[in-house]
């Protein structure tokens, strides 16, 4: 099942710390946004395997803008 | 011609000679705000300018602090007349975004209960013994919110303004230790893992330009005597909005700011002289003052868990921790320990509603304040 990680907070992407391909688990730190000069990590949703990626650094995000995909399970 | 060589030399030892217990233990104080500022990074735009201040008005026969001397010129120029601290609320004004707070009204009740502890210090320094307006200054450590604190004691105690400011700005930078225990300790695991989604909804332009203009005439209408206050940061505010004075909201916000907090910054450490500073009043004043700020908090959370029953538990109780003025530290505290418990939770819009919320709260606790003891006839 595919997963979308949305945005949960507007900023500016600072890392995208993941590739397409990349299995990651639960919890695991995919993304740091910067919001009101603080670093925010963003973590996977599920378990599985990255599909896509909606963004690159320095991106600015609103809320609910994608930010990548997962394959569940993968 | 040997006596003379001794008279010069003891003329270099003069500063030496005058130099009393008072002033080593206030040149170490200046030290360890250097220190602290320098090497732990807690506020060090202002903690280093107050601890050089200080280490300079204690060097004994330079008379920095006397008629003439060029602290005493920078602090009656800009304390004295209270310009400095309103100078630096036209610049907080134009580098705040209110809109989280309009998007979310709710958290102005939160700005508001950040407050309390203002008023619940207030009355403790009262029954210790202060006067009428030095409870006054120390209760306004409370408001968490250096110019405020600043504005009021240099107004109505200026002979506290060391202690008081010294306390207003290290608890300041003291909210990521002093606040993450008391929000433990008012909280449940299951309130404190609640998710509060950011929400999308836009503020209008309209309503961004409307609000400091309305927030200024209804809140001057209702105390006066706080006018000075709300009406800086809300002009600061309507720059930023209206987009119309870019130069302006920049130079407030940045070069303005920068040079006021300079001189704001020596002219405090210039109050700090070891002969006014070390009295046991000043460790007492620091103790109200952190017992202040425990108070905010911990008022701030409680009216967070009635919101999160109101609501029916939609509203994270731990929000409400950031309804003091301390900007945007809080916010922060409240988003990392929103997380700890709950790693898809991002806590960070709401509270920062709440904050923005507690930075008008702060100065309209104050205002009100001032002009109820105007009305009893106090000041």
């Amino acid at each position: 099942m595919k997963i979308e990680l949305t945005s949960p907070i507007p900023g500016k992407i600072m890392k995208v710390l993941v590739g397409v391909g990349d299995v990651v688990n639960e919890d695991d730190e995919v993304m740091k946004i910067e919001s009101m000069k603080m670093e925010n990590p963003v973590y996977a949703p599920a378990a599985g395997t990255i599909t896509a990626i909606g963004v690159r650094e320095n991106d600015e995000v609103e809320v609910d803008d994608l930010l990548l995909v997962i394959e569940e399970g993968g | 011609m040997l006596e003379a060589f001794a008279n010069g030399f003891s003329g270099l030892l003069a500063g030496f000679l005058h130099l009393q217990l008072s002033n080593v233990v206030m040149i170490i104080v200046g030290c360890v705000l250097l220190y602290l500022g320098i090497k732990k990074d807690f506020e060090p735009l202002l903690l280093v300018p107050i601890g050089f201040g200080c280490i300079l008005v204690n060097i004994p026969l330079a008379n920095l602090m006397e008629p003439h001397g060029f602290l005493r010129t920078i602090y009656d120029a800009g304390i004295m007349t209270e310009l400095f601290p309103l100078l630096i609320f036209v610049g907080i004004g134009a580098m705040t975004d209110f809109s989280p707070v309009l998007e979310n009204p709710v958290t102005f009740l939160l700005g508001a209960a950040g407050q309390c502890g203002i008023f619940l210090t207030l009355g403790l320094a009262l029954a210790l013994g202060f006067t009428e307006l030095d409870a006054v200054a120390i209760g306004v450590i409370g408001a968490c919110d250096g110019p405020t604190a600043i504005y009021v004691t240099a107004k109505y105690a200026p002979h506290l303004l060391g202690a008081v400011s010294v306390a207003a700005y290290s608890y300041m930078s003291l909210v990521p230790v002093i606040q993450p225990p008391i929000m433990r300790a008012l909280t449940t695991e299951k309130e404190r893992m609640v998710v509060m989604r950011a929400t999308r909804k836009s503020v209008s332009k309209t309503t961004r330009i409307l609000f400091p203009l309305v927030i200024t005439i209804l809140g001057g209408l209702i105390a006066p005597m706080g006018l000075p206050l709300l009406g800086t940061i809300m002009l600061g505010n309507l720059m930023r909005e209206c987009g119309a004075v870019e130069r302006l909201t920049k130079a407030s916000a940045n070069e303005i700011a920068n040079v006021v907090t300079l001189l704001l910054g020596i002219s405090i450490g210039a109050t700090m002289d070891g002969k006014i500073f070390l009295q046991t009043q000043t460790l007492i004043i620091l103790a109200l003052g952190f017992i202040a700020i425990c108070l905010d908090t911990a008022c701030g959370v409680l009216l967070g868990k009635v919101l999160y029953v109101t609501s029916k538990g939609k509203i994270n109780p731990l929000i409400g921790a950031a309804g003091i003025s301390a900007f945007p530290m809080s916010a922060r505290v409240v988003m990392k320990e929103g997380q700890k418990y709950n790693k898809k939770n991002y806590l960070l819009m709401h509270a920062m509603g709440a904050n923005a919320a507690g930075q008008i709260g702060s100065v309209i606790a104050a205002a009100v304040m001032l002009s109820v003891l105007k009305g009893m006839g106090i000041i």
